[in-house]
């Protein structure tokens, strides 16, 4: 996959994906290490005295023939229900004006005391939400994307508008792209205009995404965040290479939302998020595990993702924030984008699935907010988590026909 | 660790669940002889081995002999997984399901990569039933060294006729090996489709509240594993299973019903609620594979463009793969629908113990000489078979040397100092490459580009540098190499 990453197409999601690989192995050397720590269990258990024998089921005895039951034999269904001693904390995303910002709408997400949808246990007290990406300048996109967008490349403040209006975005993400003083080194007083247009354009919550360099991000930031102070933007995002305590501090200061973002290992994320502590009430934190795209490395993400909502009902509070996911990176799979043997196409529909399977995988595992490009990906996971979170049932008489429906 | 261990404890009500079988309750009932026929220095490290599902009890041999029958049968019942293995199909085409272990798969892996079976009915026209089943059988991608295929045919009955499922099934079963499931809630139509295939031991599809003696008696005389099906309803299924294993049926597979759209939650929550019972309660009435139909999608379809039924089907099979389903049954034969459910599968069910790494060294492409190109990359395995999968697909004749990253792809094996001037210099010794080719070339991938100066100092070859897109090296040898070599 490495080796994919500058493809013309594609350069935006490995942009968003490029801390990543560099990771993958790391995870690795953590399982491996869970491994090691059980042989050493086991060399304590072989010392002299201690070798106590956990009981061993008896074999099985034939049992004697019996009579063939005529009728059902009735049993107890018993909902397997636990409690959890942690609860995932909740983030409120954006501020209206009587909350001291200027959006007409605002999100709260996080809150679970369950699984991720185990309804049959508790309810999922808010639905996950959705930000659309816009960029702030003209990048390479995929086909498949870009014929939904081509008429509001390098407006955002038009793109954020599409959609919110036409494509159900509960939330847009705008990408300052142009800060990056390898593509144009924008000001953050730029930026800050940027973001001011699109701030006038939608009235939705809005994340602020920089270019990846901690030093000019932590500049921009500062200066959005300021200039903003109360509008509980999602800052994105607060890195271990930035200087966490001034941007934690301007996060706090001018009212704003940390996203905490650490490459796929949940030590790195529970360091991180402890750093921000200092500065910042859980309650202004989300976190970013990570997201690696359907086929490369999604295994990673969703395991890491798992065993963080686990581990936060467990009772871990470092890892009690509702989680993010760039989901974008999805194109970032070469099956996503790519022309194919015929029997692959089309692209058109293989791209945005691709982007549905990698949001709706980590949906189950536990994310809350997920960074999203494709519309009709963006209404397919909107409709899911929809009938998810609606108390429909199952029509049992009508499915049984599927055995002889005629297709 | 600690908050898995937290989790059994508490979910474990008594059970001896997986993650509390320790390598000491497997080795104080083996021989203990140290004899090393199974390849390991010592009944310990064998054990170890054991309880980490790596190599089967069976290695080892004398455990086999009668005098050691009593610790076999044991160490069987404690190696038991939470969910049943059931077979389908005989021979070398039979598929196992279930088999599992863990609820999730951090707790240890998952064994038994969900299988996709695509149906064909009695009704549909001979020309159509071969043509699917070509589709099914001839299905392969290659991802990361592994072929992504699909794995049975399910015959489902639309006709409710026994001699037109009779003769669909002997097609079937004339046409391919892939094993079969044989769809109807009437047994005297599944008894015609068991006798045109009598020995195949199809899946059975199903047992419900109104035919479940019938089907047992079906699944017993022709030895077939049996669905259960009782569609939300999780008492009635658990209540069927105990009366099916009372009747003497061993293998069974659950189907609580897959609910498109408003059923959507309940689905899920059946199948979550079915797997915690089983694994972490210690339930055996629901220990057996599950089964999800994404295909029911095709129940509502009148009216609704084939793309849109399609598009539903394939994002509910990719739900039912991450919760837990063992077996789908699916109707879309389409590419672009399938792909990401394969590989979403291969991904799912990837051991997450083991590093994605392959073996570093010399790897030879086709028939190479003395003028062939020699490359390099590294051992992380996305980019080794990316790589290989291009240069083979171009059967181009080369030399690629694996050069061991720890598993870490170029990019940042760079940036980490995984990836050197040095180790390059040491494997490209090690390959011996230079008694093969005449040339002192060297092509490094374009990622690697800074590395250039210092290789040539170390190795005494020229360094070309490569392109940074492997799918770009066809057309790069044919370029560079080419001319610089006429």
């Amino acid at each position: 996959m490495a080796e994919r990453k500058e493809k013309e197409e594609n350069v935006l999601g490995l942009k968003l994906n490029s801390r990543l690989l560099e990771l993958l192995a790391k995870l690795q050397e953590v399982e491996f290490e869970d491994f090691e720590m059980e042989v050493g269990d086991l060399e304590i258990w072989l010392q002299p005295g201690t070798v106590a024998v956990p009981p061993v089921a008896p074999p099985k005895v034939a049992p004697p023939v019996k009579a063939k039951p005529t009728q059902i034999i009735e049993t107890e269904f018993v909902p397997p229900v636990e409690t959890y001693p942690g609860k995932v904390v909740e983030v409120r995303l954006g501020a209206t004006k009587s909350e001291g910002g200027t959006r007409g709408k605002t999100v709260v997400i996080g809150g679970e005391t369950t699984p991720a949808f185990y309804t049959f246990e508790r309810p999922t007290p808010h639905p996950p939400v959705i930000s659309l990406d816009v960029f702030d300048m003209e990048v390479p996109l995929a086909k498949a994307v870009k014929m939904h967008v081509k008429d509001v490349l390098g407006d955002p403040a038009a793109w954020a508008k599409l959609a919110v209006d036409k494509f159900g975005a509960d939330m847009i993400t705008i990408h300052l792209i142009s800060i990056d003083p390898l593509v144009k080194d924008a000001s953050p007083k730029e930026a800050v205009k940027t973001v001011e247009a699109v701030a006038q354009a939608v009235d939705v919550p809005l994340i602020i995404g920089g270019c990846g360099d901690p030093v000019k991000d932590a500049n921009v930031f500062q200066e959005v965040c300021e200039t903003f102070a109360g509008e509980r933007f999602l800052i994105s995002s607060i890195t271990r290479d930035m200087d966490v305590e001034r941007c934690a501090k301007f996060v706090k200061k001018n009212g704003h939302v940390a996203l905490s973002f650490t490459p796929m290992d949940l030590n790195l994320a529970r360091e991180l998020n402890r750093r921000l502590y200092d500065f910042l009430p859980k309650e202004d934190i989300v976190m970013d595990l990570t997201t690696a795209a359907l086929g490369y490395g999604l295994d990673y993400a969703f395991t890491n993702m798992e065993r963080a909502r686990l581990a936060a009902l467990m009772g871990d509070p470092e890892l009690a924030h509702p989680m993010s996911s760039g989901t974008t990176n999805a194109w970032a799979a070469r099956e996503a984008w790519m022309k194919m043997a015929p029997e692959w196409e089309p692209r058109e529909l293989r791209g945005p699935l691709w982007e549905v399977v990698t949001a709706l995988t980590l949906l189950l595992a536990g994310v809350d907010l997920f960074m999203m490009m494709h519309p009709a990906a963006v209404k397919t996971v909107k409709d899911v988590i929809a009938q998810l979170m609606g108390g429909g049932s199952g029509n049992a008489e009508r499915l049984v026909e599927w055995v002889t429906v005629k297709v | 660790m600690e908050v898995e261990r937290l989790m059994s404890e508490r979910e474990a009500k008594g059970k001896i669940g997986v993650k509390e079988l320790s390598p000491i309750d497997v080795y104080k009932l083996l021989p203990r002889t140290n004899c090393k026929e199974c390849g390991e220095e010592n009944c310990m490290a064998f054990a170890t081995k054991v309880v980490n599902r790596e190599v089967p009890i069976e290695k080892c041999r004398p455990i086999l002999k009668k005098e050691f029958e009593k610790a076999y049968k044991q160490l069987k019942e404690i190696l038991k997984p939470a969910i049943k293995e059931v077979v389908v199909g005989t021979g070398e085409w039979a598929v196992k399901i279930g088999g599992k272990l863990v609820m999730y798969r951090h707790e240890l892996t998952y064994f038994n990569p969900t299988a996709i079976a695509i149906d064909v009915t009695d009704e549909m026209p001979e020309e159509e039933i071969l043509s699917r089943i070509k589709r099914v059988e001839g299905f392969r991608y290659e991802y990361i060294g592994q072929i992504l295929k699909l794995d049975m045919v399910a015959v489902r009955s639309t006709s409710n006729d026994p001699d037109k499922f009779k003769a669909t099934v002997r097609k079937v079963a004339e046409n391919t090996k892939l094993p079969m499931i044989l769809c109807s809630l009437n047994p005297t139509v599944l008894e015609a489709g068991l006798m045109a295939a009598p020995k195949a031991r199809p899946l059975l599809y199903a047992a419900t509240k109104d035919n479940w003696r019938e089907m047992a008696e079906l699944a017993l005389m022709y030895g077939c594993p049996l669905t259960v099906f009782a569609p939300n309803n999780l008492k009635l299924l658990k209540s069927l299973a105990k009366t099916l294993i009372e009747y003497g049926v061993e293998d069974l597979v659950l189907d609580p019903g897959t609910f498109p759209g408003e059923g959507l939650a309940d689905t899920l929550n059946n199948f979550t609620m079915i797997r915690r019972l089983a694994c972490k309660h210690g339930d055996e009435l629901l220990g057996f594979p599950l089964m999800g139909v994404p295909m029911t999608v095709w129940l509502d379809s009148a009216g609704i463009a084939q793309e849109i039924v399609k598009w539903r089907e394939a994002y509910l099979a990719a739900m039912l793969i991450v919760r837990f389903a063992d077996i789908l049954i699916m109707h879309s034969l389409d590419g672009w629908v399938l792909l990401p459910n394969v590989i979403l599968r291969a991904n799912i069910y990837t051991d997450p113990r083991k590093p994605v790494a392959v073996e570093p060294g010399l790897k030879v492409f086709g028939v190479p000489d003395e003028n062939s190109p020699v490359m390099f990359t590294t051992n992380f395995a996305l980019t080794y078979y990316t790589v290989a999968s291009d240069i083979e697909s171009a059967k181009i004749n080369a030399y690629l040397i694996v050069v061991d990253t720890e598993g870490i792809a170029v990019d940042s094996a760079v940036a980490g100092r995984k990836l050197t001037a040095e180790k390059v210099a040491e494997a490209l010794k090690a390959s011996g490459v230079e008694n093969k080719v005449k040339h002192r070339k060297l092509i490094i991938p374009g990622k690697a580009a800074r590395l250039s100066g210092e290789i040539e100092e170390l190795t005494g070859w020229q360094v070309i540098v490569g392109p940074r897109d492997s799918s770009e090296i066809p057309k790069f040898l044919q370029e560079k190499w080419q001319t610089s070599h006429s």
